[in-house]
This record gives structure tokens, sequence and C-alpha cells, in this order.
């Protein structure tokens, strides 16, 4: 067994492990202060219909994948004005995707494997180039996130005040779905789309019971979901069993470990 | 504070909707003085009339009240003086310029709303972002960052819990560090919505001292909305009234009369006064949550 740590593929799914871990943590943070939980599945499963749409067109899926995740953010980012509309926005985006993710799979269930492994993750399988990328993006969305900091900050957090000092709270809007949308391709790697939640949203919801200090929040955030996924890597290394089982397992422990744990005391 | 200066006294005007259009711009050239000027300013959103022809000039350290019932436009006056809404006719200045997104003078105070309990956040990084969180990027100098946030902390007296997760605090608290938040960035002019909705008698009583305060001793400028009057009466140099249909600023002393509000109002309406306190009888006199006629008097 343990000579299975000299095999690449080990050090590939480490690698974009770990670059999506920090990802995730990091965006999870402003998602969960933001609310948008119901964001990410729609992105998630709108990226399911990108990447079965791309296998059907003889694309790689990756692309499918991320292409749709930031068609899909940008369709919500320009339809939601209002919270409540925004909603039904999203909702009305992710069932038309899912549908339309039916539909391929029932028409062309040879893919049966690819669709999977974008549902559940396949992060043992990436190779050489899925870490190239992987960085590139990750790259990306964490310079976006560092450049947007205080303001997106101050928008997720307090609107009303943030538009009144000047700042475009809907173009923060959109730019953080966009990251949204990277991120999300991101972790479909790891955990696969119904999974999403695991990474994108747990950590940090773990990280919130921990400080109330928002850098700290954020810095926990990512060390848990880097964590749980190279816990989830190893454990899926050594039993056979799925990454994504592990993963998810790990990630409600961690949840369960800060709930538990100390809470924020008042000053 | 009762005493009200001689340019805001002789400023008595009323004004009727269309009525009034008759006002020529040229009669009010920009007052150099004058922190806020409207100039027959009309507002309508989504083809909606909200209100006509608002002619009013706030001096530097007047304390304006808005009052009117729910839709009269108070909360769309001050998001024309942030720059968040054009006029659709007239002219509105402040400090002599046409409003702008981001006035760095301006100050703003909303309503208390409670923050969720488990919001990754303190009230020191609240206040923080009154400083620089319309800023890109992330903080480079925090220690000064952190020693600006401490005074004004001290100034509102709220350090003793700053560092505690913000959704933990009460109403009260966090409204106090709305006014450190709103404070920090020195402003000259104070825009207040409701600041006081929903916060008990005692901390609605610490809010208006704070606000009165910078407003004394800065020679700040305070536009306050409010649905009830009484917390910020002696205060008040002046209340704006604005009805839909017409508008009036006076005095309190003139203003809260039975002839004049029903005159404003266009319904008969009854104004009581009792010792210190005001009741405005038989409409709504403003909110944004339904508001129990009587509890002006209560």
């Amino acid at each position: 067994m343990t000579s299975l740590w000299g095999y690449a593929f080990v050090h590939h799914a480490i690698m974009v492990g770990m670059i999506t871990a920090v990802v995730a943590g990091a965006v999870g943070y402003f998602v969960t202060a933001r609310n948008m939980g119901f964001a990410v599945h729609g992105l998630a499963e709108m990226g399911f219909t990108g990447a079965a749409g791309a296998v059907l067109a003889g694309v790689a899926p990756e692309v499918g994948l991320l292409s749709a995740c930031l068609l899909a953010a940008l369709a919500i980012g320009l339809l939601g004005v209002r919270l409540r509309e925004r909603d039904v926005a999203i909702g009305t985006v992710l069932a038309f995707g899912l549908g339309l993710g039916v539909l391929f799979l029932v028409l062309y269930t040879r893919y049966a494997t690819e669709a999977f492994s974008i549902l559940f993750g396949a992060i043992l399988a990436v190779d050489a180039q899925d870490v190239v990328r992987s960085a590139v993006i990750g790259a990306l969305v964490l310079a976006a996130l560092l450049l947007v900091y205080r303001p997106l900050q101050f928008a997720s957090i307090d609107p009303a005040v943030a538009e009144a000092r000047g700042i475009p709270v809907r173009l923060m809007s959109v730019v953080f779905l966009l990251v949204l949308a990277l991120a999300v391709a991101e972790a479909v790697q790891v955990v696969g789309v119904l999974l999403i939640v695991t990474l994108l949203i747990t950590p940090a919801g773990a990280a919130r019971r921990l400080t109330a200090q928002p850098g700290l929040a954020i810095l926990y955030s990512t060390l848990i979901a880097a964590g749980v996924t190279v816990g989830g890597i190893v454990g899926a290394v050594y039993t056979s069993w799925p990454v994504s089982f592990f993963v998810s397992t790990l990630s409600l422990l961690a949840y369960l470990a800060a709930r538990l744990g100390a809470r924020p005391a008042r000053a | 504070m009762n005493q009200t200066p001689d340019s805001i006294a002789a400023d008595r005007q009323i004004g009727a909707g269309a009525l009034h259009a008759a006002r020529d711009a040229a009669t009010h050239p920009h007052q150099p003085g004058a922190a806020v000027q409207l100039e027959d300013a009309s507002l309508a959103i989504a083809g909606r009339r909200i209100w006509t022809d608002l002619s009013l000039t706030i001096a530097r350290g007047e304390f304006l009240v808005v009052i009117g019932p729910n839709g009269a436009g108070k909360t769309s006056l001050l998001r024309v003086l942030l720059g968040l809404v054009p006029l659709v006719r007239g002219r509105a200045l402040v400090h002599g310029e046409v409003p702008r997104r981001g006035h760095p003078a301006i100050g703003y105070i909303p309503q208390q709303r409670a923050f969720d309990p488990e919001i990754p956040l303190r009230g020191r990084d609240l206040v923080g972002m009154g400083l620089d969180g319309h800023r890109w990027g992330i903080s480079v100098r925090p220690a000064a960052h952190r020693a600006r946030v401490d005074r004004i902390l001290d100034l509102v007296g709220a350090r003793g819990y700053a560092d505690a997760p913000i959704g933990r605090l009460s109403g009260g608290e966090q409204q106090r560090l709305r006014i450190a938040q709103a404070l920090i960035g020195d402003p000259s002019l104070l825009l207040c919505d409701e600041p006081l909705l929903s916060l008990d008698l005692h901390s609605q009583a610490v809010v208006v001292e704070l606000i009165a305060r910078w407003s004394r001793e800065r020679d700040a400028t305070v536009i306050f909305v409010t649905h009830d009057i009484n917390p910020v009466l002696r205060l008040a140099h002046r209340i704006l009234l604005l009805t839909g249909a017409r508008w009036g600023v006076d005095t309190p002393d003139r203003m809260l009369t039975t002839e004049t509000l029903s005159s404003l109002y266009g319904v008969p309406v009854d104004v009581v006064r009792h010792r210190d306190r005001v009741a405005v009888l038989g409409v709504d006199v403003g909110g944004h949550d339904p508001v129990p006629h009587a509890e002006h008097g209560s």
C-alpha cells in the first residue's frame, strides 16, 4: 500500500486538492457571509450540464464545466437584482440546467463514467495538465479576492452602508459570482457537483464557529478545507473507497467539532 | 440647542407640489455656507412622483428632522444626497457640489438591523469598514488603522465590546458601533435614516446624544429621518415634513401646530403637547414599519 505514494497520480491529486482547498476555503467565507449556498448548488449543477454537453460535443468536459459555470454566474448576476428575486432566478436557471443534464445522460448513456466523475469527483484521475490548470484558476481566484477584499467584505456584510459609501454593490455581486464560478469548477474536480457544499460551505461554516475575526475565519476555513481534502485523498488511497466519501465525512466531523468546541465568547 | 440660527428661522417655507412651481432657480443662488441646497428639486421613482419642487437650504451645523408618512420620500431624500438617485428636475447641492457616490464628508447611519448571530465580524471590523472598506485590496497599515478605530470606539464608548462577535451584541450596542462607523470618516454631514427604530428608550437617548454631540463639537450638519419626533425634539432646529403632495419646513414650534400640519397633510390633524412631548393624532407620521397612530403620544 505504501508504494502507492510513489505514483504520480497521488502527487497530482494532493497538489490539485491543496490548491482547491485554499480556493474553496477562502471563497467559502464569502459564500456564508452572503448566504449564497443556493447559488453554489446552482452553479455546480449548471457546470454538470456544461460538462455533459461538452462530452457530447467532443470537447473536454473541464472546458464545458468551466464555461457553463461562468455563463450561469453571469446570468444569475445580471438577472438577480434583489435577494428574493435572485433566489427565483437561481432556481429557474438551476432547474433548466439539471433538466438538460438529465437529457444528455439519457441520450448518451455510454458517457455514464464521465457523468459519475463529474457528479462525485475524480481527484485521483487528475494529470499534470489538470494541476497546471488548477493552479492558474486558483491564482486567478485568489488574486481577484485580494483585489476586491475590502469592498466585497463591506458589500457582503453591510450592503446598505456600503452603497451609501459609494461601493458598486451590484458590480461586487457579479464579480463575486464569477469568482464563485471558478471556485466551483475547481472543487468539482475533488468532490463533484453533488457534494460541492462539503468544500465550499462546511469549512467556512465551521470556521465562523471558531472566531469572529474575518481574517482568522478565512485562515481557519482554508486550513479545515485543506485538512479534509488531504485526509480524504489519503483515506481513499489506503482503502480504495471514494475520495468524496472521506472528504464529506471529515468535513462533517470538522463542523461538528467546531460546533461543540469553543464558541467565540463575549468580551 | 433650541436656539435657532437667524438664517434658519427666516427660512420658513411651505410647498404645495406643482402649485409651487413658480419659483425661479435664480432666486436661489448657491449659498457659500450651506451644507445642503435643494432647488426646485423633484423626484420620481419608476414614474411615480415622490416629491415636487422641494426648495430648501440647510445651513452648516443645522439639525434638520425629516418626518412624513411611509412612501413620502424621506429615505429617497437621503439617497439623492448620497448620489444614488438622480432628480428628475431641479438641483441638489452638497457642500456646493452635485451629489456623488462615496462623498467622504458624508456619514450615513442606517436603521438598526440585527446581524446574523454567527457572522464572523467584530464591532471593530464594522467600524473599520467605515474608514477604508471602500478601498481596493487589503489593509496595508493595520497599526494606524487600529489606532484610529480605537479612538472612535472610545469616543462612542464601545471599546469594551468591540472585539466580541457583533451578532451577539444588543441592538443598542450595535447601533453605537454604527455611529462609530459613520463618524470615523470625520463627516461634516450626517445622514441618519431611522437610526432609533427598534431601540429601547435608553439606547435611543444614547444614540441621539452621540449624534448631537458630534454635530455640536464639529459644527456638523445632521439630517435625521424619523417617525418619532420626540427623541430629537429638543435638538431640531427645523422640521421638514414630506407628505407626498406637499412639503413644509419650519421650526418645531411653528411646524407642530394643528393648523400647519392639517394644511400640509390635507386632512384634519390634532397636535397635542404634553410636557416635553408632542403627539400627532390622525395621520401616520412615518416610519419604515407600520406605526400605530397613537404611538407618538405614548
